[in-house]
């Protein structure tokens, strides 16, 4: 067990993750919505309407996950420099726990 | 092999007429995939890990998967054979409600998964846990709660393998193998075929799943795009395939006096669509197997890029759903060795009639391997659950790396035998009900490990005493939905929400239920100060990635 906590990051800022969670809400609501696409017309190919757009739902669904994924991950990486460039500079230092 | 003999031998006793070509290039197949689960026991082993001495490294593949294996595995552990099966079954007897929420299903999946599962790779990589009864013991200092979690785990696992066991039956059915006038000659197909699959998880663990589920895949993809393509074009197209669906299920169910089914979902069962897709997606990476293939990658953020890549799964199993359809105009007949209509054996018999035995032998090759990749992850997922959360957190608390390894290899073959049994004894429909228990019950365990994944608010005897009353009226619910025209218990996984007439997945009623308790009695009991368990976690621990060093206990 860890006596100290050593943070892994530094400190979030609410925007991305705020822009993250509401694309995520989005994209776990839309495909939820049945009557929305609950109809025959228009057919692709005869395929009815209900059946190929949730097919092909899936194209915007990964699109905005891949977005979401950029978002997040630009955080994450700048929150883990954060630590990084204080833990470098704080080597040796006894107050480096200190930070959170 | 000893299946080509075999083969020989029962051409007299069953009742399909034996393809030749087709079971010949199944049986090449099933030979080149067992070797390859046995030569995966060194594949990205270092030399001083051979032997697999640790859960880390025969439970989770060494802990090293990168985006590649990951989408492979994954992509073999989410859309199972009994998927490949179910779906198109469902969709040929009932149309759009039962089969086709799989789709939005497996589309709502991912920003779910997105939002939970890096922080538990993050936690369990910091804290060694390999399965998610570890995670919730080391959160929440309980230990009856972890072992139910573990339990809940198992149960839920089991019908799942025997259903993939019942694909691979399915797939050997229809080519002629098994009868009911000689049940061990039968049977022994499957058996051979079970227990290479059972000596090849022993020797390799996770890595045969892994490296097996490449070639699934390739084969699946290729049978889809094939069939999709192909069988339409040669059935008049699209339009006269979903014409004749829609006349089969306008016909009158004598049962309940209302049409057989629909291809579009009436407005009165929106919220069934919507509440299974939803439900379904909530459960599905709540089930060991789903997160043993998480915890197996390689950084914190391997499942986040692979959440971007995975839905084109869905949009196979979408192609693959519609292949219900164009058998009901091909007029495919699945009639089971007993001489009695089995809608699973529908897209097996489809391949068969309308495909050259070559090709008919590479698409029911497909399905078969398509069952061989899961059982064998979920079986390890569950040998994992019961070393850690049953052996070493009841018996043995100081249990070495090694003896659990060794604990896991053997019970994953106690697991695979047990699941046998069940498919040999048992008719399918027992298995079915049990595997639609399995998911109302799974989606129990997700107030304890998901809210645990954000906050430590939740009090551990508030989450069990939840989850008790969740499985509760999940069981008792699922029990009174009888079935129109058998009569029988357990006949779907539909019922009203309490109080009222609105259909739902009972999974979502029984979850509300679950999570309404946990909150209520987790504010009663911090105000009447009970004592909560110790979290040997930290909030750092959440964000950790690999490089990260990892916490000593």
């Amino acid at each position: 067990m860890s006596t100290t906590e050593v943070p892994t990051r530094g400190p979030a800022r609410p925007g991305p993750y705020i822009m993250a969670g509401v694309l995520l809400a989005v994209g776990i609501v839309a495909p939820l919505l049945v009557p929305m696409y609950a109809r025959v017309d228009p057919r692709l190919f005869g395929i009815p309407f209900f059946y190929w757009y949730q097919i092909l739902s899936v194209f915007p669904e990964a699109g905005l996950l891949w977005i979401v994924y950029t978002i997040v991950i630009r955080e994450d990486d700048r929150r883990r420099e954060v630590v990084r460039s204080l833990r470098a500079a704080q080597t040796g230092d006894t107050t480096a726990e200190a930070q959170k | 092999m000893s299946s080509e003999i075999f083969a020989a031998s029962t051409a007299t006793v069953a009742s399909h007429p034996i393809n030749g070509v087709a079971l010949a290039v199944l049986i090449i197949i099933f030979v080149g995939v067992a070797v390859l689960g046995f030569l995966a026991a060194r594949w990205r082993v270092k030399p001083a890990e051979r032997g697999l001495k640790s859960l880390d490294e025969w439970g989770l593949g060494g802990r090293g998967f990168g985006n590649w294996i990951t989408w492979f595995l994954l992509g073999g552990d989410l859309y199972t054979a009994y998927t490949f099966i179910a779906v198109p079954a469902a969709m040929w007897s009932t149309g759009a409600l039962t089969g086709f929420f799989a789709v939005p299903y497996t589309i709502v999946l991912y920003p779910i998964v997105f939002l939970l599962m890096a922080r538990l790779w993050s936690v369990s990589h910091r804290h060694g846990f390999v399965t998610p009864a570890d995670f919730v013991g080391g959160r929440y200092g309980s230990k009856s709660l972890t072992t139910v979690i573990a339990v809940t785990g198992i149960v839920a696992t089991m019908p799942y393998i025997a259903l993939q066991l019942d694909g691979i039956k399915a797939v050997l059915s229809v080519l002629g193998l098994g009868s009911e006038s000689n049940p061990i000659m039968a049977d022994l197909p499957l058996i051979i075929a079970f227990v290479v699959l059972a000596a090849y998880t022993y020797t390799a663990g996770l890595r045969a799943p892994a490296s097996i589920a490449i070639v699934k895949d390739l084969l699946i993809y290729v049978v889809v795009i094939v069939a999709i393509v192909w069988l339409p074009s040669h059935l008049g197209g699209w339009g006269t395939i979903f014409d004749s669906a829609r006349t089969k299920f306008a016909a009158t169910n004598p049962a309940t006096g209302k049409p057989i089914g629909s291809i579009i979902p009436g407005a009165a069962s929106f919220n069934a669509y919507w509440t299974l897709a939803l439900g379904s997606a909530m459960a599905l990476f709540m089930y060991p197997h789903a997160i043993t293939g998480v915890l197996a990658t390689k950084s914190r953020n391997t499942i986040r890029r692979n959440v971007v890549v995975l839905p084109l799964y869905s949009v196979m199993l979408g192609l693959l759903a519609l292949l219900g359809y164009v058998a009901i105009k091909a007029g495919t007949i699945p009639i089971g060795v007993d001489g009695k209509i089995n809608p699973q054996l529908v897209v097996p018999e489809l391949f068969l009639n309308n495909f050259p035995g070559w090709f008919a032998g590479i698409a029911l090759a497909a399905i078969g391997v398509g069952a061989l990749v899961p059982a064998a992850i979920m079986s390890i997922a569950a040998s994992n659950l019961f070393t850690r959360n049953i052996y070493r957190d009841l018996f043995k608390p100081k249990a070495t790396p090694q003896q659990e390894a060794k604990v896991s290899k053997i019970a994953s073959l106690f697991v695979k035998f047990g699941a046998l049994m069940f498919v040999l004894s048992m008719d399918q429909s027992a298995a079915i009900n049990l595997q639609l228990l399995g998911g109302i019950w799974i989606l129990q365990t997700f107030p304890a490990i998901v809210t645990g994944l954000y906050t430590r608010w939740l009090h551990r005897r508030a989450l069990l005493i939840g989850w008790a009353v969740g499985i509760g009226y999940g069981t008792i619910a699922a029990y009174n939905v009888v079935n129109p025209s058998t009569k029988a218990h357990f006949g779907g996984s539909i019922a009203p929400i309490p109080f009222t007439n609105i259909p739902i997945y009972i999974a979502i009623t029984a979850f509300v239920i679950n999570a309404v308790v946990s909150v209520i009695l987790t504010a009663a009991f911090r105000a009447m100060k009970i004592k909560d368990g110790e979290d040997i976690t930290t909030a750092s621990d959440y964000g950790a990635d690999e490089d990260d060093p990892k916490v000593v206990r």
